[in-house]
């Protein structure tokens, strides 16, 4: 008997690791944005396609050029700027404005640049980003298969509640956390993306749980899986493709994030978005246009990096946060 | 086995303990007690009264707040047409059969990797009047141009327009293409035969058909309206003077900088009652379209 069952296991293990598979590789291929099936033709040069290309290659050039502006000011002494040749390269170019950005550009009193806001962001969103995707995981999990009772009503206000704007919660939410004393601290902040960022990690998980067969559930069920074996040892393991995509919503969303920061954060742990704001819109003197592109370029490097690494992955996420908008 | 499936039921119930917490909690608490605070008389603590309508009517009257939804009124209906069209156009453009697709479809959506803080402050320098575009345009020879919108009282807000769309309207790009991609074969074929010019096509045909790629980017877009904020402070701060206010950053100011939490709570309950007059129906025809299975 023991026997029997072991051996069903090992089968249904299999198949489940077959399925994960092929649901990777279809995560890998069926990018929401494949190219279109083969029908490659000898196209010519017709003005309609002269055309087409001039269009993209415009437009092409506004999308890059605030980057390229970015770039070369941040490497332009201030002589330079101060001739008012905006989209010129650099005569003298130097790091000196990011080395200043990074150490010792000034918000308010404080001298010492936006890396303190760096290390700030990263100790906010790595913990926010496992927590909300491990509480993601687990609710598209216990929705997709175990459905307890109520949980479908909750799901749907949840859902209603990715629209309801920061500014009803914000206030109420200060409190709470006040009189728990989590106002201001780093855990508060993390509890925070943790509690706006359920709507859509939920359904993204619930989503990609509702869409694996439910007789390898029931199958781990007769074998006598309990709810949290089946979710650690079958469902988990299948989840690669979704958690990635998630790590990168996540990821991008609080790095990016300016106003729970803001709020909730606390001058202690003020995220890289809040610091940068502040070294350039609260300096008072001459503004060091050099040191403030370069603080700008420091804090988009991080979800730039990650969009020009992750490439598809990112549009999925896209699509995927989309449904719920 | 009974006693089985019950502990294990008991598990998936523990489970869903967090999500209960935060929808009774943080969702559906805050709303209620926001929704209480707008009709007392509470200033920098909440207060107990009940003042009927009365924060609602003060709001109405304050000049900042009709102001600020001028603002996000122009504001929104620029963003979200401009973004739609662009992103229309370039997903079609892109869905030519270009070479470096994929380039391209990197360069149109990096922005939206960045954040609105970074955005807002990079067109910020762009436009600044006097080292930015105005200023070249002035060395070029231009000797009249003007081009300091993002300090001119009745163009801010236009200042702001123009960095989101940069910053969205790749996004839309994704979408539309996506739905582009999703388009029969037969259908251009079809077209050829008929000698009907592809521009016709994309208008009459296409475009109905992507309905749902264009009811889901509205809906972004719609969301990104209501919040504008990050891009607001860091551009303009609402300025010069309070002409580039919009409603999200209103009710901060008024939650935190004013301490008039009554004012603030009414203007949120407001907002939140666009937000789901708006949303709701399209999410309400969207999830019916789904059910009924097409």
């Amino acid at each position: 008997m023991g026997q029997v069952v072991k051996l069903d296991k090992a089968a249904m293990e299999k198949a489940a690791k077959d399925k994960a598979a092929a649901a990777h590789a279809a995560a890998a291929n069926d990018s929401i944005i494949a190219p279109p099936p083969v029908r490659r033709r000898k196209l010519a040069w017709t003005p309609a396609r002269i055309g087409v290309y001039g269009f993209l290659i415009v437009a092409a050039l506004f999308f890059l050029l605030p980057l390229y502006v970015m770039l070369i000011t941040s490497v332009k002494p201030m002589e330079e700027i101060r001739l008012g040749t905006l989209f010129a390269l650099p005569v003298k170019a130097t790091l000196e404005p990011w080395l200043q950005a990074w150490s010792s550009a000034c918000t308010g009193l404080e001298c010492n640049g936006i890396r303190s806001g760096f290390w700030n962001s990263v100790a906010i969103v790595v913990p926010s980003t496992i927590l909300s995707i491990g509480i993601g995981a687990v609710n598209g999990y216990a929705l997709s298969f175990w459905r307890p009772r109520g949980a479908g009503l909750l799901f749907a206000i949840l859902m209603m509640g990715a629209f309801i704007p920061v500014q009803v919660m914000v206030y109420p939410l200060v409190r709470v956390l006040a009189s728990v004393n989590l106002f201001s601290s780093l855990p508060g902040i993390v509890l925070i993306h943790t509690i706006f960022g359920m709507p859509v990690m939920t359904l993204l998980f619930r989503n990609y749980y509702a869409a694996l067969p439910m007789e390898l559930f029931k199958a781990a069920r007769i074998d006598g899986g309990g709810f949290w074996r089946i979710f650690l040892q079958l469902m988990l393991p299948m989840s690669t493709p979704v958690i990635v995509v998630a790590v990168i919503m996540q990821v991008t969303g609080i790095w990016n994030d300016f106003l729970l920061g803001l709020v909730f954060a606390g001058s202690e742990h003020l995220p890289m978005t809040v610091q940068l704001n502040n070294i350039i819109n609260t300096t008072t003197g001459e503004r060091l246009y050099n040191v403030n592109m370069a603080a700008t370029i420091l804090t988009s490097l991080v979800p730039l990096a990650l969009y020009f690494v992750s490439g598809r992955w990112f549009v999925r996420g896209i699509a995927s946060g989309a449904v719920k908008g | 086995m009974a006693k089985k499936r019950q502990s294990v039921s008991i598990a998936a119930y523990i489970a869903i303990i967090p999500m209960a917490l935060t929808v009774l909690l943080a969702y559906l608490g805050t709303m209620l007690w926001t929704a209480r605070v707008s009709v007392s008389s509470s200033r920098t603590f909440p207060a107990s009264d009940f003042v009927g309508a009365s924060q609602y009517i003060r709001l109405f009257n304050n000049e900042r707040w009709l102001l600020s939804l001028q603002n996000v009124a122009v504001y929104g209906v620029l963003f979200i047409a401009a973004c739609l069209i662009i992103g229309f156009l370039l997903a079609v453009f892109i869905d030519q059969k270009v070479m470096a697709e994929g380039a391209l479809r990197t360069i149109f959506l990096y922005p939206y990797a960045m954040s609105f803080v970074a955005t807002g402050l990079i067109w910020q320098w762009i436009l600044n009047p006097e080292l930015g575009i105005q200023e070249v345009l002035h060395q070029m020879g231009f000797t009249n141009a003007k081009f300091d919108w993002i300090v001119d009282q009745d163009m801010a807000i236009y200042t702001i327009v123009i960095a989101t769309v940069w910053q969205a309207s790749g996004l839309v790009m994704a979408l539309m293409l996506s739905g582009l991609r999703g388009v029969d074969e037969e259908l251009w074929k079809a077209a050829r035969i008929d000698g009907i010019p592809r521009w016709r096509v994309y208008v009459s045909i296409v475009l109905p058909m992507l309905g749902a790629s264009v009811s889901t980017a509205f809906v972004l877009l719609f969301v990104m309206v209501v919040k504008v904020f990050d891009s607001v402070v860091a551009m303009t701060q609402g300025g010069p003077g309070t002409a580039s206010e919009v409603p999200a950053k209103f009710i901060m100011d008024y939650l935190f900088g004013r301490a008039n939490i009554g004012l603030a709570s009414a203007a949120s309950i407001v907002l939140l009652s666009t937000v789901l007059a708006i949303v709701a129906p399209l999410y309400f025809v969207r999830n019916r379209r789904a059910a009924k299975g097409a």
